[in-house]
């Protein structure tokens, strides 16, 4: 039995279309004769059939476009010389696998003498530089050991990781190390510009006052969540406070998770974040920071709480200084500082009267912020509080 | 040792291989009564006759192809082709014949061609006769690509060339016909696919081959002179590249400058600064630099076809740039 | 008509023709194979056949001897096997093998084999023209009695190339014999639609040189054409310019939907399809008994079965020797 097929009728033809036979079923044909006509990209060809024989069975009809190499009719051979067995041709069945690459000859990496240098891409160096990792201290997963950028932040989570260590001892003197790292690099990094202005917190702490006479002890709200949640909605407003700098490029993020800076006893200071501040209410968020400050100062803080903060607040009024003119976290681009409520003399309406304020600083980063911004977004949160029924 | 000029020197190689060996002939445009274009077979017609020093007719798809056939059937042609520019209308023949032609018998054929082609601007010849496309052959399997950029090469180079079995392009830049240097003339054997180190310095290589290495080094001069040492590495031979020699340099200095006459775009210092990358990327302090010529055809008037070209001032500004600063 | 007695014929001129016969046949059914293995995906690429020009490549050889060489094109299987290449290797080499006559390395167009001088194989048009002007000149430069046989189509004489490889040989008297196969059609252009002057064997005359040109379906009028040529290049006057006008039966390549032709132009050259007009001759002089025949086509049959099987079982090189063959190590 011999196969009709579909030819390769040229280099770039696939499939064919037949378009008609030429003979029929029980037809004896030659080897050479045509015996079809198949429509191809490029013009109608009249098709050979390479045996001679009688057609015994045609398998594809008119109009049917199929693969090169599709069987169309089956021929039953006759007179074929004795002494001439063709073969069965086998088919070719398809590349398993890609042929093999040769291999390009690479030149072996130089071994210069007494060569103490630091293999790290371009994008991870930065990137340490950035996180205050020290490459020295990474150990690199690249080709030849190179240090690449995943390394770097896995050492950089590693490294916050460490800011609580398990042994009591060491514990305040690393934590000061780190927070003393932390800080060097964000003085030398960061150009702080620093704005301050004094609140009014009258009707605040009014509202405030009320609003605990409906509560349980247990579910009074502090004056602190007030401040928290005016800073975090003032930042909806200035998006490019709430976020970060990395690799050279400011990169805000998309929700708010102000940081709040609660000192632990025994000294250090944590400044974890209230996930999506802006909206919580202000009893969830006396709840979270209630749960923050427990869990902060039983060392029992999750990584995310330590890395996701877009901003932080700190507030030092209990410890009686006016005003804090902090130092911002890197890599965050802007710290919110309050002070003590103090009774201030108050102009007002050309009256002289006695009011309850608090100073609200800015310090922020100039490469991303500048001093008009920063005080329109402290005159945001001003302004919030002194609507603080609708925080 | 003998001192003479890069033009005397390629004329001594020649005169010295068509006696050593009667299969060696040249063959091209005016280089026979004319005595060279560029006076470099001057006197070689007299000595050795036509049949040895065959003036071509300006066909230069016909004798370059002649010179492959001629070199099929056991001859050693030197085939003289008057300037890179004029190499386009022998194109088919080299890329499609003499590169070729072994691998496509399954290594049955040899064409042991040397084609010697002068190149470059630099010389007011205006947009079709100042073309570097030295590049464009050493993208080719198949064929060996030598730019001798000193009187010793120029020499060396040629008789090396005829001891391979597979074709070679020695491309001579115009500028240097008249150098003066020194010829081993003695010497046997010359070794011409390695790079050369032709000044040292550890802040900083300045890679080049050709015509732009007189300017390299006055760029290493100046640049010494502010404090800054160069590795200055001349190539010799872009294919095959001796990417070692560059490997080790830029290994010491972490900066690299390629200073290429081609148009900066697809030019052969591409392909160098891409196998820095491949082989040395973790010694890099900086991006490598690239001084090649403005992406123009090359201008007639002395002022624009200055600007166009690499010059020392660029090499030197291109180093600084890489350099960190002193205080 | 009674049958002469064919053992009374001259023994050389009966042996010579059947001899003529088998060359032209073996071509015609290689070719016929060819396709057959391209139409089931066994060769691929390009594929030029011969069919119809194989009085051309078998009359042309016989005035060549083994010290000559060889340069044809890329419709080179008929030379190839006319200078007595095996039907093995060519079969092997088109089916990509490492046992083909370019280790699979070349394909259809680019057959090479340096021990009888057959030095391609070319897809460039006219591109092998020089390389053949440069094989004679070095036979002319270390006094080799040998001449250099340049195969190409009509479709090269408007090439550049042509024009100066012949002025070349021309002006430095080389030993080249250009043979040009003039089947009227560059691809799918025809010979008045690309030549100003159609009558190709007066070019020569631009260059000084003796030309001629026979019809190319006659086999015995190509041979003693080719021969009385390749004497006059023998002498070393010069080259010279034979024009062989003959015709393809089949289209340009296996992807030529054969547009630019009619049908009636195609039957009625197939009327003169070389080999039953040789077959004729044959009969009609009493050299040729149908049995004849039937034994050549049965020989050939077998050779070119041979040549399949071969190729078949032929193993492909080793992707790892990729790159052995592109440059040589330098010689001492």
């Amino acid at each position: 039995m011999a196969e009709f097929v579909m030819p390769q009728l040229g280099a770039d033809m696939s499939a064919g279309k037949l378009i008609q036979w030429r003979k029929n079923v029980g037809d004896r044909v030659q080897r050479g004769d045509i015996i079809a006509d198949v429509e191809t990209e490029k013009a109608d060809i009249e098709v050979e059939v390479f045996s001679t024989g009688v057609i015994e069975k045609v398998l594809i009809q008119p109009g049917q476009k199929v693969p090169v190499g599709t069987i169309m009719a089956i021929i039953r051979e006759e007179g074929k010389p004795a002494h001439a067995e063709i073969p069965e041709v086998p088919a070719l069945s398809p590349e398993a696998a890609p042929p093999p690459r040769v291999p390009v000859r690479a030149v072996a990496p130089p071994t210069a003498p007494g060569m103490a240098r630091i293999h790290i891409s371009p994008v991870a160096k930065k990137l340490a530089a950035d996180l205050g990792v020290d490459p020295a201290s990474v150990s690199g997963t690249g080709p030849g050991g190179r240090i690449t950028l995943e390394d770097v932040q896995r050492a950089a989570q590693a490294q916050a990781a460490k800011a609580a260590p398990p042994e009591e001892l060491d514990r305040a003197a690393r934590m000061r190390q780190v927070i003393g790292a932390a800080m060097a690099r964000s003085k030398r990094e960061i150009p702080h510009y620093y704005l301050s202005t004094t609140i009014d917190m009258s009707r605040a702490l009014a509202w405030l006052a009320s609003e605990n006479l409906k509560h349980s002890v247990e579910d009074r709200l502090v004056y602190g969540v007030l401040l928290v949640k005016a800073v975090a909605l003032a930042l909806r407003e200035f998006p490019e406070l709430n976020g970060l700098f990395v690799g050279g490029n400011a990169v805000p993020k998309p929700d708010i998770h102000v940081g709040v800076a609660i000192s632990l006893r025994g000294g250090g200071l944590v400044a974890p974040a209230l996930h999506k501040t802006d909206q919580q209410s202000l009893g969830e968020l006396m709840k979270s920071f209630r749960d923050l400050v427990q869990r902060a100062r039983a060392g029992s803080l999750r990584s995310s709480e330590l890395s996701d903060p877009t901003i932080t607040v700190t507030s030092l009024g209990e410890q009686g200084v006016e005003a804090v003119f902090g130092v911002i976290y890197p890599p965050q681009v802007a710290l919110v500082g309050f002070g003590k409520i103090v009774d201030r003399p108050w102009a007002s309406e050309g009256q002289i009267t006695v009011r309850s304020a608090v100073t609200a600083t800015l310090s922020g980063d100039h490469r991303v912020s500048d001093g008009h911004r920063g005080g329109l977004f402290l005159a945001a949160i001003e302004r919030l509080l002194q609507e603080p029924s609708r925080l | 040792m003998t001192k003479m000029t890069y033009r005397e020197a390629l004329r001594a190689a020649m005169r010295k291989a068509l006696k050593d060996d009667p299969r060696v002939f040249l063959m091209g445009e005016d280089v026979g009564r004319y005595g060279g274009a560029f006076a470099v077979s001057h006197g070689l017609l007299a000595e050795f006759g036509p049949e040895r020093v065959r003036d071509a007719p300006l066909s230069e798809s016909a004798f370059v192809g002649a010179g492959i056939g001629a070199a099929l059937g056991g001859m050693r042609p030197i085939v003289e082709i008057m300037t890179i520019n004029f190499s386009m209308l022998a194109m088919d023949q080299i890329l499609n014949n003499a590169a070729t032609l072994r691998h496509m018998s399954g290594g049955q054929l040899s064409v042991p061609l040397v084609c010697r082609v002068a190149t470059g601007g630099g010389r007011q010849m205006a947009a079709q006769h100042s073309h570097s496309l030295e590049g464009w052959y050493a993208h080719i399997p198949g064929i060996k690509v030598l730019t001798p950029a000193t009187v010793a090469d120029a020499y060396g180079m040629v008789l090396a060339a005829l001891r391979e079995a597979d074709p070679v392009f020695i491309f001579e830049h115009a500028t240097l016909y008249p150098l003066e240097g020194d010829v081993d003339d003695a010497a046997q054997s010359f070794d011409v696919t390695h790079a050369a180190m032709v000044r040292t310095g550890s802040d900083v290589s300045l890679i080049t081959y050709g015509g732009t290495l007189g300017k390299t080094m006055q760029a290493a001069a100046r640049l010494a002179d502010e404090g800054v040492q160069a590795d200055v590495i001349d190539l010799r031979c872009l294919r095959p590249l001796d990417i070692h020699t560059v490997v080790n340099s830029v290994a010491k200095t972490h900066r690299a400058v390629v200073i290429d006459e081609a148009w900066r775009t697809g030019s052969f210092s591409a392909e160098i600064s891409a196998q820095i990358m491949e082989n040395a990327f973790d010694e890099l302090d900086a991006p490598i630099a690239r001084v090649c010529s403005a992406e123009v055809p090359m201008p007639y008037a002395k002022h624009l076809e200055e600007a166009t070209l690499p010059q020392a001032d660029q090499i030197v500004a291109a180093a600084q740039e890489l350099v960190p600063r002193h205080g | 008509m009674a049958t002469p007695d064919i053992s009374e014929r001259p023994v050389a001129q009966r042996e010579h023709s059947l001899f003529l016969l088998r060359e032209m046949l073996r071509i015609r059914r290689f070719e016929e194979k060819a396709a057959e293995m391209y139409s089931l995906q066994k060769i691929h690429g390009f594929l030029h056949l011969y069919i119809g020009e194989e009085a051309t490549g078998v009359g042309a050889m016989q005035a060549f001897t083994p010290e000559d060489s060889i340069v044809a094109t890329y419709r080179e299987h008929g030379h190839a096997l006319a200078r007595g290449m095996p039907a093995r290797v060519l079969m092997a080499e088109m089916y990509g093998k490492a046992t083909g006559c370019s280790h699979g390395h070349g394909g259809s167009m680019h057959f090479f084999d340096v021990s009888r001088r057959f030095y391609g194989g070319y897809a460039i048009v006219g591109g092998g023209m020089p390389v053949a002007v440069g094989l004679a000149l070095a036979d002319k430069m270390q006094n080799r009695r040998a001449i250099t046989g340049c195969y190409f189509g009509d479709g090269a004489v408007a090439e550049g190339e042509f024009h100066e490889s012949l002025n070349l040989a021309a002006l430095w008297k080389l030993p080249v014999l250009f043979l040009c196969e003039n089947n009227l059609y560059a691809m799918g252009t025809a010979l008045e639609r690309h030549e100003a002057q159609t009558d190709i064997s007066r070019k020569a005359g631009a260059y000084g040189m003796p030309s001629s040109a026979v019809d190319g379906m006659d086999v015995l009028a190509v041979e003693a054409a080719t021969q009385e040529a390749a004497n006059f290049v023998r002498k070393g006057d010069g080259p010279y310019l034979l024009e062989l006008r003959t015709y393809r039966f089949r289209a340009h390549s296996m992807s030529d939907p054969d547009l630019y032709r009619t049908k009636e132009e195609i039957e009625s050259w197939k009327k003169r399809d070389p080999i039953p007009l040789f077959e004729n001759k044959l009969k009609e002089q009493g050299l040729l008994s149908d049995s004849d025949i039937a034994g050549i086509e049965s020989e050939v049959g077998l050779e070119i079965e041979d040549a399949v099987r071969f190729a078949e079982a032929s193993p492909r090189e080793p992707v790892e020797d990729l790159l052995k063959d592109v440059e040589r190590r330098t010689e001492k």
